[in-house]
């Protein structure tokens, strides 16, 4: 496709569009608004396009540590030097002009704040429309929230902190925490791992940082950092660091949304997660991105002796979203469970998988993944295991469940599996299947409509994965697949 | 016209897939009144009650279904549902995910349209869930999914009692089940019965009718109501089959 995206030749100050027959009004209203006076109030906006010289810039703002300013650079000569990838939608990955993006948006002066009456109104104001305030003070251990490319907010309670866990955006983190940063930074993905963790490694900027010590149990105090992508044609690229150290307990929630303009953004964020010895990491997504969100993540975990981690991971919206949480499993007794579900509307191919990878004994894993295509949308599920000789005695489960909507959608399902042990226990199903006519008959026939019917239909299919979540965080997903249920059926 | 049939079936033909499975069947039933309408598999009788409840691959072609008077023909199921008309499922449908409590509760909103209504719910459930010794741990699986004949059967019972319909439709309700389950389903069916409600009750043996007291029995082959009468009409079956029926000319019932 040679076909330009708009966004280039019109002016910022723009209103977004809302296209309801692509996400639905309701989207436009409640996630889709931008700040109007976030373009005059940025502290600091650099010109479009990537080159060393912004890389340069973006590391001279953070005052970082030369070996910092070192890995960007090096990072930026990889991604220039790899191609795209070759597989997936390469026809909307050849969209994506890097050149018509803006790297680093810093939007006000102080980062960080942790009193939301010191983050600017025309922020304040967005995360209060998205509920970040109130779920702080209901039930989270603590919050971050990023606007841009900067975390503008940023909390914990004290208990947690007494305890000795660490929870600070990465950027601090690094100037606060700068041997433990160096220490696990780019250990579980490299930059040269593949073209978009290089591009993160080299513009990367905000994203958390956890540290949870030995015997910690933070799990039901959950953590949540909130990435809102505001202006145009931007690109957010935070870095993401977990370590849960010897018999540590830990569950992060992240969630991510942006107004809908009519030209692209790209979210690139790299995750790296180590499971010590013992600990306990559950790492849950809900993203509900607009239609015009490249979102090109990598995420990965390492899992050593009896650690267990679990990627719950929520994708809605976006253009093009490839994603596949995986784990490392490299030490005995250690244990992956990654739950996914993915949601596929017209315009939107959701490539969402997996990846485990058991390089030790007795090490086990269960992917589930759950994907919905409705009119036009197309959902992958791509998932990788691999399994090592020696890797004896190890369990792998795979379960992947596509959903259609309307005679259009389509589902596809890439799964592979590298087994070079005998003695393993291997299981693997997959499944297609339509929201029945018969079910629709059953339902309607009691009274309910046919779009309840529907709905109740794709929410009873994801409830595996809702009665994972929090239960504010179940009750916002079911509302969030109405949303995109709402609008035509093809 | 004071005395009009709570449902008027008028010469209704039903085709499924360009097939004429009903050929022209007339059927009144008033309020209080039981009809049982019996036939060998295949004889339309499933396919009438389906094309009935509005399900979308039985097309009825020609004659009209009248519901309190009011043709029901151009609703869609769920407002024939509201109308006052349930069908209870030969082969009732699993939901995975959607719990029959929150399946239920979906379907009383739907006709009482407001969230305060709903504040006895779980009263009501487990009220009409002891009345069919259904385990209240029902409430919280997932609708009809792993659910053995017997307890579908069952569940298609509960929500009849709780929708509190017009008219029932009962598709082979008595079908799979064991001697003690027909006799708890039948006792909801006759609890569920009234002066202000009518069934039809449409099956292939007689021996539901021991429990559920008909007014009225039809015999269907081939699409066509052969003969209509009183109760003795399902003994006369029971005894020498539906052939005896095959050579009758029809008589249109009511």
């Amino acid at each position: 496709m040679s076909e330009k995206p708009q966004g280039a030749t019109v002016a910022p100050e723009r209103q977004p569009v809302a296209d309801p027959m692509i996400k639905g009004d309701d989207y436009a209203e409640k996630y889709g608004f931008h700040s109007p006076d976030a373009a005059k109030n940025y502290f600091l906006k650099g010109a479009k396009g990537l080159s060393h010289e912004v890389v340069e810039n973006i590391s001279r703002i953070k005052e970082e540590p030369q070996w910092m300013n070192d890995f960007r650079h090096k990072s930026l000569d990889i991604f220039l030097s790899k191609p795209m990838p070759n597989w997936g939608d390469t026809k909307l990955m050849g969209e994506l002009d890097f050149q018509d993006i803006y790297y680093y948006i810093k939007p006000v002066e102080q980062s960080a704040q942790d009193d939301w009456n010191d983050v600017p109104d025309y922020i304040k104001n967005t995360f209060d429309k998205l509920g970040i305030p109130e779920a702080e003070q209901k039930f989270l251990g603590g919050v971050s929230a990023q606007f841009e490319s900067e975390v503008v907010y940023h909390s914990m309670k004290k208990d947690l902190s007494d305890k000795g866990v660490i929870f600070l955006d990465m950027d601090e983190a690094l100037k606060q925490y700068p041997d433990l940063v160096k220490q696990y930074f780019s250990t579980v993905i490299p930059p040269a791992d593949n073209k978009f963790a290089a591009l993160n490694s080299a513009v990367w900027s905000g994203g958390s940082f956890i540290y949870v010590p030995k015997g910690v149990d933070v799990g039901a105090s959950p953590l949540q950092a909130y990435f809102r992508i505001n202006a145009e044609n931007m690109g957010q690229f935070e870095r993401t660091l977990i370590i849960a150290d010897e018999g540590a307990r830990v569950h992060y929630i992240e969630g991510c949304t942006a107004p809908i303009w009519s030209s692209d953004s790209l979210h690139s964020a790299v995750v790296e997660v180590v499971g010590l010895k013992d600990s306990y990491i559950r790492y849950t997504t809900i993203q509900n991105w607009a239609n015009n969100i490249y979102n090109l993540v990598t995420k990965r975990a390492i899992a050593k002796r009896n650690a267990t981690v679990e990627w719950v991971d929520g994708n809605l919206g976006s253009k093009l979203t490839m994603k596949f949480p995986c784990v490392y499993l490299t030490e005995e007794h250690a244990k992956a469970e990654i739950l996914s579900i993915a949601f596929a509307g017209t315009g939107q191919h959701q490539d969402a998988g997996a990846k485990v990878i058991h390089t030790a004994k007795n090490t086990s894993s269960r992917i589930t993944s759950k994907s919905i295509s409705k009119d036009k949308g197309i959902a992958s599920y791509r998932g990788m295991v691999k399994v090592y000789k020696g890797a004896e005695n190890s369990k792998v489960s795979v379960e992947c469940d596509a959903l259609l909507i309307g005679s259009e959608a389509r589902s596809d399902t890439y799964p592979t599996m590298e087994i070079h042990e005998d003695n393993v226990k291997i299981e693997h199903e997959a499944r297609v299947s339509k929201v029945s006519e018969e079910q629709l008959f059953y339902l309607t026939s009691r009274g309910i409509s046919e779009d309840e019917a529907r709905l109740l239909i794709v929410n009873g299919f994801i409830e595996p994965f809702t009665k994972e979540l929090p239960m504010e965080y179940a009750v916002e997903l079911n509302r969030l697949i109405e949303l995109e249920m709402t609008g035509s059926v093809g | 016209m004071s005395n009009t049939a709570l449902l008027q079936i008028k010469d209704v033909h039903v085709e499924v897939e360009g097939k004429e499975v009903v050929k022209g069947v007339t059927l009144d039933i008033g309020k209080g009144e039981v009809h049982a309408l019996m036939g060998k598999n295949g004889s339309g009788k499933s396919s009438l009650s389906n094309a009935i409840m509005g399900h979308p691959s039985y097309a009825i072609t020609s004659g009209d279904v009248l519901l309190d008077g009011k043709s029901i023909l151009e609703m869609a199921p769920d407002e024939r549902s509201i109308a006052g008309l349930f069908l209870a499922f030969q082969y009732p449908q699993a939901v995975p995910g959607v719990t029959v409590a929150n399946f239920l509760r979906s379907a009383l909103l739907a006709r009482r349209g407001d969230e305060k209504l709903m504040r006895t719910f779980r009263k009501e459930l487990y009220a009409a869930m002891d009345a069919l010794e259904v385990d209240h741990e029902f409430a919280g699986r997932y609708l009809n999914d792993g659910f053995s004949g017997g307890e579908k059967k069952r569940i298609e019972i509960l929500q009849l009692s709780l929708l509190q319909p017009k008219l029932a439709l009962l598709d082979e309700t008595d079908s799979g089940l064991d001697i003690d389950a027909l006799k708890t389903v039948s006792e909801g069916i006759n609890r569920y019965s009234s002066d202000e409600n009518g069934i039809l009750l449409v099956t292939h043996y007689q021996r539901i009718l021991d429990y559920v007291k008909p007014t009225k029995v039809h015999v269907m082959i081939a699409g066509k109501i052969v003969k209509s009468g009183g109760p003795e009409i399902a003994l006369e079956l029971e005894k020498s089959g539906y052939e005896t029926f095959q050579s009758t000319p029809v008589t249109v019932g009511a």
